[in-house]
């Protein structure tokens, strides 16, 4: 089955998983900077992660024939020291011109604090200041609802920004819509214990304008499945769902949507 | 587009396995000692949802486990989420 996979952290998956990505018709991956599970303690280390999302993840790739791309930023659950966060972003911008590099994210927001928004808002003018598109992280659980609106409150106040340029990620029923109404991308999550099943993203996408969702599996250390969107992709054949349905949703959509940065260029 | 028939025979055991899981949740936390906290409240006020006759059943569960306050948090005292307000 052709898809992309367009949210994935491969910087904590084995190299088995390349290999079972390949073999499931995985055409190309990107893979937005994130929080790696625990907090770095200087700005050397995003410096060295920049590095290896921009230079080390795509050879890696190479050798099972999936071109990488990547995203860029310090995410929200590091950014609550504002004083750290603005010296990790200083180091952005030598990175942003990378052959391989997509954009700005995965930015947004973890316990919607005042400081994390801040920083958000930073990250959203550099990637205007830049014309890049950006990919926007929503909070966990109970933090969801009322960071997306926040997140979405945020944009608002951009009067120059292209709505079609930016994708809300992690969206379930309760904020699918309100991302959807006000003319952005959304990604919705499928995760073994949270987020979203294959069966209700199947649900959100027959009920909501599916021409702007994307399907992703944001594979990273913890609990999560780097084959969650083509396992999916099979769910959505056994509800009846046509070939060219599948594929518009796996591939096409995310095609769609990367394509607005001019590095994504696949065969 | 699949019948309500096929829709069952595709995930009727799917979603009778979670009811009985759920149910048995609900006896393991009450059998064992101790005080319950906010994440049993949420998820009983939840689960009257499942009963409603109206769409968005989902919709309005996720809602009943979300934090309705409008306001930026002043500073993050944890990083992770519970799954239901406090």
């Amino acid at each position: 089955m052709k898809y992309i996979e367009p949210h994935a952290h491969m910087v904590s998956r084995t190299t088995d998983d390349y290999e079972k990505l390949a073999l499931a018709g995985c055409a190309a991956l990107c893979e937005p900077a994130f929080w790696a599970g625990f907090d770095r303690s200087s700005p050397a280390g995003f410096y060295d992660y920049y590095r290896q999302l921009t230079d080390y993840e795509p050879k890696r790739a190479a050798k099972y024939g999936i071109p990488h791309f990547c995203w860029l930023c310090i995410n929200p659950k590091e950014a609550e020291d504002p004083v750290f966060a603005r010296e990790v972003m200083s180091i952005i911008p030598e990175f942003l011109d990378k052959p391989t590099v997509l954009g700005i994210g995965e930015i947004g927001l973890n316990k919607n604090t005042r400081n994390e928004l801040a920083i958000f808002e930073e990250h959203v003018q550099l990637a205007l200041d830049r014309d890049l598109p950006i990919l926007i992280h929503t909070p966990h659980l109970e933090d969801k609802l009322k960071g997306t609106k926040l997140i979405l409150d945020a944009l608002g106040s951009f009067s120059k920004l292209d709505r079609g340029k930016v994708i809300v990620d992690h969206v379930e029923e309760h904020t699918v819509n309100l991302v959807l109404e006000k003319g952005y991308w959304a990604g919705m999550t499928l995760y073994p214990e949270s987020k979203c099943t294959p069966n209700r993203a199947i649900d959100m996408l027959e009920t909501c304008d599916s021409d702007r969702l994307w399907l992703n599996s944001a594979c990273d250390w913890g609990v999560s499945d780097p084959l969650a969107v083509v396992k999916c992709g099979f769910e959505m054949k056994r509800r009846k769902k046509s070939a060219e349905e599948i594929e518009r949703v796996l591939f096409e959509n995310p095609k769609r949507f990367l394509s607005q940065s001019p590095n994504f260029k696949i065969g | 587009m699949p019948s309500k028939k096929d829709i069952l025979d595709l995930h009727f055991m799917d979603a009778r396995y979670k009811l009985i899981d759920l149910a048995a949740f609900l006896d393991r936390v009450e059998r064992h000692p101790g005080e319950a906290d906010f994440r049993l409240a949420g998820f009983k006020k939840a689960l009257p949802i499942l009963l409603s006759d109206q769409p968005g059943r989902a919709k309005a569960v996720l809602e009943a486990l979300s934090d309705h306050s409008t306001e930026p948090a002043e500073a993050a005292t944890i990083q992770f989420a519970y799954g239901a307000p406090q």
